[in-house]
């Protein structure tokens, strides 16, 4: 009980004038959002006696709204205090940990306190490392990790709304990136491992235990093959053969109409 | 006595499941539903003469606001925004007429291999392609319907590199140039660079190649269409399949301020004929949308567009035809790898992977001279033969090898005039609009044309893209839209 009365505390500290400017962006930043909620609210109190289902897509699309809003851009650090520190920033609040370069421990949303009280020294020094895991970072947010170009090390494990579109923006870390895991994501397919190819520095891939690849063995050769200086981590090969003959999935997306 | 009267009356339910599919329209045909209801009690009470209750429910409305002709992926599209942007809660009465529900002649997504790119040369065919993206991207925002499965696009973010000779560098450039201030992500390559990134392309005649990074690839296209169609079913649109054989149109003559006599014309019905019937229902509408693909110039004849001296503006023809397009799938287990973008040739040769199996599709556009006979959907296999597999050993020696599996043919809504689509009211014909000529590109560009003609329709100008310069009457002016590379 003590630690969420700590971090309050923090908050109303340090995060005093940071917040309420934040707040006031977010609001600017999105006015269409703000306005279209208004409308979807009236639209679902006019029919709400008549259309139980107005309701049900008014809670669909503020689930969709959450997401978004926790993917919202940092400009405002970024402007004050460069792109290192916003992205760092970011990945914190989402639970996430980051490694700045030259420093030995990893700032993890615990030791957090510690990163915001010396943001200043941090301003100039690169991001080394990202560790994104159970994170809900979606392509929007992809965006605010974008701009560290000396990213080396990034994890993406178990993120639930990383999918295929995400893996097309990764060639702007092609520069710098030789390790990533995208371990556990169930919306990540073959289809977006296929835009890897970009990565040519990557020296360490995880893509184990994707459910939504549909031939994981085959999928693995094909991306050794796709980067041949780069170790992957795929599936394993006794799951791979029992799989295999006890159901062959049909490709369902050939038109074949002659 | 009565009472079972009565009882039979209400047997066939008709008010009922009226009253009950027509969402929305509870308030506002209420008088004329009240009337029809008497009608019917009247023929079956005893002292009235005795009248068969007829079933019509597989017969369209006798009225709507919109009627959009054609329910491929650009009529579905305009049928989605019109409902999106509606000013009240069913509103707009939408009809889609639709003469093939099994889309077997579809102009937009029979030939396509389902390909989404910015690479192009007019502004506002970048602009659509990024509209499109972003539709995609977020596919579920838009076309979400509780309690039914997510559509599921498949789509393949590999991007799309198309190669250019010596003779079309400097356009090329001048492309990239002009895609990259519309925010499109496309970088430029030498042969060199070309030859490092993807080793399998002999790059022979090759002067520079143009690929797209980001938002580009390739997508199952029938999963946009049933989303789409269920989506606008789930918002109260009307489907009915037959085919629209007349238009009852109204005409004032007019006079130009130059002096020049023309005639405005209205439509006022439209003549659906049933399928495999004779039997037809006016429907008396205040808007018609012509989007029926590669048989939109039929539709219009039937309007009256074109009906006039030639070079006058009412003798104006809407140029959009039927063309035949051949799409082959071929298997080469020495192919290109998993990293295999959608690739056009200097030659107009196109290829993209399909699956993990080292299988491709892929085709060509023939030349003027050898445009195949649009009367059927034969495939003619010599076509590959003769004209695509030379020219694809030329660029990828490992096609050497490659066997055809299977081939099939569909229509392009094809713009003799300058292969760019027509967007917006005719200025004649003037509650008729168009969407239709995109001489396949409208599989990509659906969902911005659909908001732009939803929005010409009831805000009366474009907002989110401009798309003044495809509207018709620049086959009068003789304003060409030109387009490079058209795959």
């Amino acid at each position: 009980m003590a630690a969420p009365r700590a971090v309050l505390h923090l908050g109303a500290r340090e995060w005093n004038g940071r917040a309420r400017r934040i707040h006031g962006m977010s609001e600017l930043v999105t006015p269409d959002s703000s306005r279209e909620k208004k409308r979807t609210l009236l639209q679902f109190l006019s029919d709400h006696f008549q259309d139980i289902q107005t309701l049900r897509e008014y809670l669909l699309q503020k689930q969709i709204s959450k997401v978004n809003r926790e993917n919202r851009s940092f400009t405002n650090i970024q402007e004050k205090y460069g792109p290192y520190v916003a992205g760092a920033v970011f990945i914190l609040k989402q639970g996430g940990a980051v490694k700045f370069q030259d420093k030995e421990e990893w700032i993890r949303p615990n030791n957090r306190s510690h990163f915001l009280a010396e943001i200043q020294k941090f301003q100039n020094v690169p991001v080394e490392a990202v560790d994104a895991s159970g994170c809900a970072i979606n392509y929007q947010g992809l965006s605010n990790l974008l701009p560290l170009k000396e990213l080396r090390s990034l994890s993406l494990q178990r993120c639930p709304n990383l999918d295929d579109w995400c893996l097309s923006r990764l060639y702007l870390l092609a520069g710098s990136l030789q390790e990533l895991s995208l371990a556990g994501c169930p919306r990540i397919s073959e289809r977006g491992l296929a835009c890897l190819h970009h990565l040519q520095n990557l020296r360490r891939l995880d893509i184990s235990d994707l459910p939504a690849v549909s031939h994981p063995g085959l999928t693995q050769i094909l991306v050794e093959e796709m980067l041949p200086h780069c170790e992957v981590l795929g599936a394993d090969w006794a799951q791979n053969l029992k799989l295999e003959p006890d159901k062959q999935p049909p490709d369902t997306s050939t038109p074949l109409s002659s | 006595m009565f009472r079972r009267a009565l009882r039979l009356g209400l047997g066939p339910g008709l008010p009922y499941r009226g009253l009950r599919t027509r969402k929305g329209g509870f308030t506002l045909d209420w008088d004329a539903k009240v009337s029809d209801f008497k009608k019917k009690v009247d023929s079956i009470l005893p002292g009235k003469k005795y009248e068969v209750l007829y079933d019509t429910s597989h017969l369209p409305p006798e009225q709507a606001d919109v009627v959009i002709i054609g329910g491929g992926i650009l009529g579905l599209s305009v049928a989605f925004w019109l409902k999106k942007l509606e000013s009240r809660r069913g509103a707009i009465r939408v009809l889609v007429v639709e003469q093939d529900h099994t889309y077997s002649r579809a102009s937009s997504t029979g030939p396509s291999v389902g390909g989404i790119w910015q690479q192009f040369s007019v502004p506002e065919n970048v602009q659509l392609s990024l509209f499109s993206i972003n539709f995609l991207r977020n596919i579920n925002e838009y076309l979400a319907v509780v309690d039914a499965p997510p559509v599921e696009l498949q789509f393949n973010p590999s991007g799309c590199l198309l190669l250019a000779s010596e003779k079309d560098a400097a356009t090329l450039e001048n492309n990239v140039k002009m895609q990259r201030q519309e925010g499109a992500k496309v970088c430029l390559m030498s042969p060199e660079q070309l030859q490092t990134k993807f080793p399998w392309i002999n790059v022979e005649g090759v002067a520079l190649a143009s690929y797209g990074l980001e938002d580009e690839g390739w997508f199952d296209a029938w999963s946009l269409l049933q989303g789409l169609r269920r989506k606008v079913q789930s918002m109260g649109v009307f489907f009915c399949q037959g085919e629209v054989t007349r238009f009852i149109t109204s005409s004032t003559p007019m006079k130009t301020p130059t002096g020049e006599h023309v005639v405005l014309r209205r439509i006022n019905n439209v003549h659906v004929k049933m399928d495999k019937s004779l039997e037809y229902q006016p429907v008396e509408c205040a808007v018609v949308i012509n989007a029926a693909g590669a048989w939109s110039g039929k539709i219009a004849e039937l309007a009256g567009v074109g009906k006039g001296l030639p070079g006058t503006l009412q003798g104006t023809k809407l140029p959009v035809e039927p063309r035949k397009r051949y799409v082959h799938l071929w298997h080469c287990p020495q192919g290109p790898g998993l990293e295999t973008p959608l690739v056009a040739d200097i030659s107009g040769v196109y290829f993209r992977r399909e699956g993990l199996g080292s299988n491709y599709l892929g085709g060509c556009s023939p030349t003027e001279e050898e445009e195949p006979d649009p009367t059927n959907l034969n495939v003619d296999h010599d076509f590959f033969q003769n004209k695509v597999w030379p020219h694809l050993v030329q660029r990828v020696p490992s096609f050497k090898t490659l066997e055809v599996q299977s081939a099939w043919a569909g229509y392009y809504d094809y713009n003799t005039f300058d292969q760019n689509g027509v967007v917006g009211p005719h200025p004649l014909v003037v509650n008729m609009y168009f969407a239709t000529g995109f001489s396949g590109r409208g599989l990509q560009h659906a969902p911005g044309i659909g908001r732009a003609v939803a929005e010409i329709m009831l805000e009366g100008h474009f907002k989110t893209i401009d798309m003044s310069p495809f509207l018709f009457t620049r086959f009068y002016l003789g304003e060409k839209l030109q387009e490079y590379n058209i795959l």
